[in-house]
């Protein structure tokens, strides 16, 4: 099923939760909608739900209005971030409730129920807990059933809100191997809200980037991280290095100093250059646009992460790279650096 | 004018001012206050006093809750029974006596009824709903509270009395309020009228709207999600919250003085039978009427101390420690 | 169809239960209580202050402030004491008086006003040996304050009993290792800590002393000017179809009550910003 969201305003109060969103998920994908918390994304996804309402805009689940109908009537399987397990009930009761709640014409058969719930349970890999409390069991549990629990309605579409947020490391990385191949074996078109762009870049199909109640970017995990759209989408995937320059008539200076950098096009006048910490090439002094003393170095696994004092300017701008650990780095050595690969965006204000 | 507050407990009222204010304070649960956390102080620690001013408190603090607290309610027993069995079970088949206790049961039942339909919705819309003015609206409910139960009795005589607002246009109708059961009704309902919303706000604003907000988006209706999830998570604060408001309606004295017109064996209550009787030197009898009611207050203290214990247990965490 | 978008909740249900709310608020309390004002407006200022200025009402709200204050003063320092007993101590029957803390909450107020005045008239097991001391109780405004300390005792207990509970023991333990004696500890770190909720837990008990009615009536004499409290002044007017005066009496007094609400409502706002919550 087909997701499509036009224009949607909502406010509280003077604050824009959402500005104006648009989005088309396409059938089969599993979309992470990525931000900062206050971003909108958890709002976005309970309008989409039926959870909240917009002040603007239009929501289309399959083509159809979805707006004309409350959370109960769109067959939206959501997921909450606590679990909202029914603590009063079993998790075999927890992941019927939805078949049972059916109005009587269509209601399943009590057989045809317990039939039903089992099969989501071994789905889940959990049927061994059917008679447990919520109470009961682990956070990673808790939110199998809850996923469990959501699927029994057979929704269009499925809507996890923080899926992973209030797990520990370790459990968060199974689980989401766990829901990649659960997406791949009933393909329901899925969208999580996640502030973790690990997960989001290991987990999604494509990555939605929000901020401030606007989406920066739309892409796949690698689109997103080797092309960011915007300086806030650079900012917040992946470790940068930004640095503030002045563009003029095509040239790129930093404290005054040109780079041996090309501007690409962006426009004169006041910007940041944003580079990947491994995208900074290490040469000899007297060889790169920069230079600058290494302050401190810790080596593991396959790389080296030196603190670098650039020189020129006020002195005072120190940087963390990223190199490959062929040519050890000392303390005390003067070196220079030349950006690989690098975006230039305007800086706002 | 006053906290009319005859008998909400530390837990409804410290959780009643707790959520008009928005704090969370801890109710710790009946009999064993936090106890978990901090033993009482052994004789090295640095937090308590020397033994001779231990001993000072003590005795103070357990003669005056004899002399002030403990006599009375024995007194009331003594009494009723200082004639015999046989004088105590007489006076309570007296006919006038069975009238009062049918009349309070009647009453308490009407009254709790409403009140527990009426709480309940109220309890809904401000619990689980954001609004402006919602502490406001607390206000109002929480007004019979600290209302003398003189004035809540005189507001019903100032509309349905003779020389009331309405009195003269009921009187041409036949229609009797006052000095009849519906006036007592009336009057009982008005002073219980926050125990039941009282008791459910701070427990439903604390279990939040996500356990509702999933039944809705699993395809329940508003009915199957208010029975099936909500009512579940809240009976035991229901159930303590109707025992109080049961309690007061049962022993309610002011307001129903005032409204019921004494008219023997017609609208005298249980309380107001105490009165009479006792004005009467009637002291078994009058005492007999008295203990049934004192032995309700304490059958509602024991079953508040369970209910409070359960309550305490059904605040489950909402993650594991171990997820975090 | 974008018109759809309307305000609507998460939840069903709140046009509908908040209806009734106001409805059955407004039926049960509101309407009463504006009836109450709009009887007063019936009177003429004059009128108004003539009622309130007369000797015997005069009289009976001076006997019901000032007794209720007297009795929430006596609350104040022995609901403190058993609080501390209670929290700190170890006795035996400790959890039995904590439960009986509660039962001037639970016990009807014409079973307390009965056994109250049994307890202490003259032949009564206190009354006697009092009278042989030549301290009548019964039937004098001794005996309402009696009355009045036995109903205001939960509140101060039961208002500070959580917070000396909740009390960080680590603040104690600080103030010890900083030099300070026990007794600069309780009286200049624990009390002070504590004056929220003690002042809380004396307005209701000041607030539900000077409303009281049944646990008062029987053990006062009632005697106008002496022992008659207001709130019996007011049932004494109604029942002289006075409704007037009776109702002039009933706007002061709960206008007074409307005072200590937002007094208390005040001191647990000051309460919150001196102690943050957890």
């Amino acid at each position: 099923m087909t997701i499509e969201v036009k224009n949607i305003v909502k406010r509280f109060g003077a604050f824009a939760a959402l500005d104006n969103v648009d989005l088309k998920v396409g059938k089969g994908e599993l979309l992470a909608l990525l931000g900062p918390s206050g971003s909108g994304k958890t709002t976005l996804l309970r309008i989409i739900a039926g959870l909240d309402w917009p002040d603007a805009g239009e929501v289309r689940i399959d083509g159809e209005d979805a707006l004309g109908h409350g959370a109960s009537e769109r067959h939206v399987g959501f997921v909450f971030q606590h679990y909202a397990l029914f603590r009063h009930m079993t998790v075999f009761e927890n992941v019927a409730f939805g078949l049972r709640v059916q109005p009587r014409a269509v209601r399943k058969d009590e057989a045809k129920i317990r039939a039903r719930v089992k099969e989501l349970l071994d789905l889940v890999q959990l049927d061994w807990l059917a008679n447990r409390y919520p109470s009961q069991l682990s956070g990673g549990q808790r939110q199998r059933i809850a996923l469990a629990r959501a699927l029994a309605i057979e929704p269009r579409i499925l809507l996890l809100d923080e899926p992973f947020g209030a797990l520990d490391a370790k459990v968060r990385k199974e689980l989401r191997q766990w829901l990649r191949s659960l997406h791949s074996e009933i393909h329901v078109t899925s969208i999580f809200v996640t502030h973790d762009q690990e997960e989001a870049l290991e987990v999604a199909n494509r990555v939605v980037v929000m901020d401030k109640g606007r989406i920066e970017q739309i892409g796949t995990p690698g689109d997103v991280y080797d092309n960011p759209a915007t300086a806030f989408v650079h900012g917040f995937i992946g470790e940068s290095i930004v640095l503030p320059v002045e563009v003029s008539g095509g040239s790129v200076r930093l404290a005054g100093r040109p780079l041996n950098i090309a501007a690409d096009g962006a426009a004169a006048g006041a910007s940041k250059l944003f580079v990947r910490r491994h995208d900074m090439q290490i040469g000899p002094a007297g060889t790169g646009s920069l230079e600058g003393a290494v302050r401190h170095v810790r080596s593991f696994g396959p790389i080296q992460r030196a603190e670098i004092a650039l020189s020129g300017g006020e002195g005072k701008t120190v940087i963390e790279i990223d190199a490959p650990r062929d040519r050890e780095l000392q303390a005390g050595e003067i070196i220079s650096l030349q950006p690989r690969r690098y975006r230039i965006f305007a800086a706002k204000e | 004018m006053s906290m009319q507050t005859n008998f909400v407990t530390p837990v409804a009222q410290l959780k009643a001012y707790a959520s008009t204010a928005g704090v969370a304070i801890a109710i710790p649960s009946h009999g064993e206050p936090g106890e978990r956390s901090r033993a009482v102080a052994s004789p090295r620690d640095l937090r308590t006093e020397p033994g001779p001013i231990r001993f000072v408190v003590i005795a103070l603090a357990v003669s005056f809750l004899t002399v002030f607290v403990v006599l009375p309610l024995v007194v009331v027993f003594a009494s009723a029974f200082s004639k015999g069995i046989s004088a105590y079970f007489a006076a309570l088949a007296e006919p006038e006596a069975l009238s009062a206790i049918k009349l309070t049961l009647l009453v308490a039942a009407i009254s709790v009824g409403l009140n527990l339909v009426f709480g309940v919705i109220a309890a809904w819309a401000i619990a689980k709903f954001d609004f402006r003015g919602k502490t406001f609206l607390i206000t109002l409910i929480d007004l019979p509270f600290s209302v003398s139960p003189v004035i809540s009795g005189l507001v019903f005589v100032l509309l349905f009395g003779a020389q009331g607002y309405w009195g003269s246009w009921l009187q041409a109708h036949n229609i009797h309020i006052l000095f009849a059961v519906p006036g007592i009704a009336l009057a009982t309902i008005f002073v219980t009228f926050p125990f039941v919303a009282r008791s459910l706000i701070p427990l439903m604003q604390e279990q939040g709207t996500q356990e509702e907000e999933a039944a809705i988006s699993l395809g329940a209706s508003g009915l199957q999600t208010f029975f099936r999830v909500t009512l579940p998570n809240i009976k035991w604060g229901l159930l303590y919250g109707v025992l109080l408001c049961n309690a007061r309606a049962m022993g309610e004295f002011g307001a129903v003085s005032v409204v019921s017109g004494h008219i023997r064996g017609e609208t005298n209550t249980m309380p107001l039978l105490v009165e009479i009787l006792y004005n009467e030197y009637q002291f078994v009898a009058s005492f007999a009427i008295a203990s049934l009611l004192a032995m309700l207050a304490l059958i509602t203290l024991v079953v508040k101390a369970v209910l409070e214990r359960r309550l305490d247990e059904g605040q489950i965490p909402r993650n594991d420690p171990g997820d975090h | 169809m974008s018109t759809a978008v309307a305000r609507r909740m998460s939840l069903p249900g709140f046009g509908l239960t908040m209806g009734l709310t106001l409805t059955w608020l407004s039926v049960i309390i509101l309407i009463p209580l504006a009836g109450l004002f709009l009887k007063t407006l019936e009177l003429s200022p004059g009128q108004f202050w003539e009622i309130l200025t007369s000797r015997r009402t005069l009289n009976a709200l001076k006997i019901s402030f000032g007794l209720s204050f007297a009795a929430a003063c006596v609350n104040l320092v022995m609901g403190t004491i058993i609080v501390w007993a209670l929290v700190r101590y170890r006795f035996p029957g400790r959890r039995l008086f904590d439960a009986i803390v509660d039962i001037p909450f639970a016990l009807p107020t014409a079973v307390a006003g009965v056994a109250l005045t049994q307890l202490f008239a003259q032949k009564g097991w206190l009354g006697a040996p009092l009278a042989e001391l030549g301290i009548k109780v019964a039937f004098t405004p001794i005996g309402i304050f009696i009355a009045m300390v036995f109903i205001g005792i939960p509140f101060v207990v039961r208002t500070v009993q959580p917070v000396l509970i909740d009390l960080d023991p680590e603040i104690e333990e600080a103030a010890a290792s900083l030099g300070a004696n026990r007794w600069h500890t309780v009286f200049r770190v624990i009390l002070p800590s504590l004056i929220p909720a003690l002042l809380t837990g004396f307005a209701l008990a000041f607030a539900r002393a000077v409303g009281e009615y049944g646990s008062v009536i029987f053990i006062a004499g009632n005697l106008p000017n002496v022992s008659e409290i207001a709130p019996l002044l007011i049932v004494i007017r109604l029942s002289e179809f006075r409704y007037a005066d009776a109702t002039a009496i009933a706007v002061v007094m709960l206008l007074a009550s409307f005072v200590i609400i937002l007094a208390v409502n005040r001191l647990q706002r000051w309460a919150q910003t001196r102690i943050p919550a957890h």
